[in-house]
């Protein structure tokens, strides 16, 4: 085990390459929960169409995306795709992220909105408000309140999840450490950094979904 | 006695599954009219009464409403629910809007009535209501009594011809029945009219002009209140009444 000193030395010297790091992971967690919460919002809506075809389209993807490994999906994306057209890495890395939060998120979404009560969606029909204006002003802000505790929790998962993204030579939290601590021979202490780094990062976005969580609980005041 | 038919039905039928809920149902709401739908639970009242706003189907027969025959199918329904209002056993008020955006929300964005109309008739329709101090508090915050008469400025926000209301009074504790009532007779005092199911024999005794008698699907009796509580013609409703005293 390397010393307390050791470790506090090291972090303050790798401090520059770390927060760049740092920066590239929040990147890549920002663009898959931003672009995960519109492909799941989009499935979600599908899942509870009544069109059959378009419930088996979101019942597949979303089997597809759990049925395999994240690190999978990053790969065929990398490879796959990128040889049929011209993909950067970052967004071959960040869609797969996206794609996979997408089938995570659309499936919380769908609990969310199927658990607002019938007699609101009947509420908003009775006033004369079309099925599309009564889900948008009435059931969504409904759902996306009662969503976001395991929201939180995905966004959680998302941000970790964006260490995969090492394996495709993104210069990531995790990948900056794996190189150092190799190139140094202390995999250790950066390992124990690079926690740090992810202990910090969690601990903001939980800041952040229970403020959220906070502001949208005014209506029970 | 002016005798415009507001809601004509006809040969109404409706089934869920092998449940033949609704059988044969004849019935003409006119203008000013008060109807109120009784029966036991399962009856079929609340049935009807939603098949009037569409929020259910019909199987077959018609439903005309202001002279013109509703089709489910190619019709606009949403033009005709800004016609028809209704208030719910469960309020079903909006809980993350306040009362008073619960109450704007429709004839903004539904009839495009400009905020400031919109805000000033709510406020109107509030101090109606008796809630006027209530426009910025969240549903959560009131008690039954004032969520259903929220739910009431509600649906007449849509300024509709008729409205309906499915057993307003069930889901409240029996001290708060009396303010619905009272907002609900003067409602029917300034000539709305209403189909009301209910349970309130003391309200349809007083307030209702007919009273339409349901029993497993069908309209037993339909008369004044009158004739209906002092001189049933049926067995039925006598059984009904009898069983209805005893509470």
């Amino acid at each position: 085990m390397p010393s307390f000193s050791h470790f506090f030395d090291i972090l303050a010297e790798t401090k520059g390459v770390f927060l760049k790091a740092m920066l590239l992971t929040l990147e890549l967690t920002a663009v898959s929960i931003i672009l995960g919460i519109v492909i799941g919002l989009v499935f979600a809506l599908l899942k509870i169409s009544r069109v059959k075809i378009l419930q088996l389209i979101s019942d597949v993807y979303v089997y597809l995306v759990r049925g395999t490994p994240l690190i999978v999906q990053i790969f065929i994306l990398y490879f796959g795709i990128s040889g049929i057209f011209l993909l950067p890495d970052f967004w071959a890395a960040s869609l797969a992220l996206a794609l996979h939060n997408g089938a995570y998120i659309s499936e919380i979404l769908r609990g969310a909105i199927q658990s607002v009560d019938r007699g609101q969606l009947e509420a908003g029909r009775s006033l004369g408000m079309t099925k599309s204006l009564t889900l948008r002003s009435i059931i969504l802000p409904q759902a996306f309140r009662r969503a976001l505790p395991p929201l939180g929790n995905q966004f959680i998962i998302s941000l970790k999840d964006s260490s995969l993204a090492a394996f495709i030579s993104m210069n990531e939290l995790f990948n900056v450490a794996t190189t150092l601590g190799s190139n140094n021979f202390d995999e250790m202490t950066y390992l124990l950094i690079v926690a740090v780094y992810y202990l910090l990062l969690v601990a903001l976005l939980t800041l952040v979904v229970n403020r959220a969580e906070r502001k949208l609980a005014i209506s029970d005041r | 006695m002016n005798m415009r038919e507001m809601i004509k039905i006809h040969q109404l039928n409706k089934s869920f599954g092998d449940l033949h809920v609704l059988k044969d149902i004849d019935m003409t709401v006119f203008e000013s009219d008060v109807v109120c739908l009784i029966g036991s639970s399962g009856s079929g009242k609340s049935t009807l009464l939603r098949c009037l706003n569409f929020l259910e189907r019909k199987d077959n027969g018609q439903i005309i409403i202001e002279g013109k025959e509703v089709n489910p199918r190619t019709d606009n329904l949403n033009k005709i629910r800004e016609k028809v209002g209704m208030v719910f056993q469960n309020f079903n008020l909006f809980p993350h809007k306040t009362v008073l955006e619960n109450i704007i929300e429709a004839p903004i964005k539904v009839k495009g009535v400009s905020k400031e109309d919109a805000i000033s008739k709510a406020q109107q329709l509030l101090s109606k209501v008796g809630l006027e101090d209530k426009a910025d508090v969240y549903p959560s915050k009131l008690s039954g009594g004032q969520k259903q008469r929220v739910a009431i400025a509600r649906a007449l926000a849509m300024e509709p011809d008729i409205m309906l209301f499915d057993e307003p009074t069930s889901a409240l504790d029996p001290e708060l029945v009396g303010e619905v009532l009272t907002t609900m007779k003067d409602l029917a005092e300034e000539g709305m009219t209403m189909v009301v199911v209910t349970h309130e024999m003391g309200f349809a005794k007083e307030v209702a002009d007919r009273i339409v008698y349901m029993h497993e699907g069908r309209i037993v009796e339909h008369g004044t209140p009158e004739q209906f509580f002092n001189n049933p013609k049926e067995e039925r409703t006598r059984e009904f009444l009898k069983s209805t005293s005893l509470k």
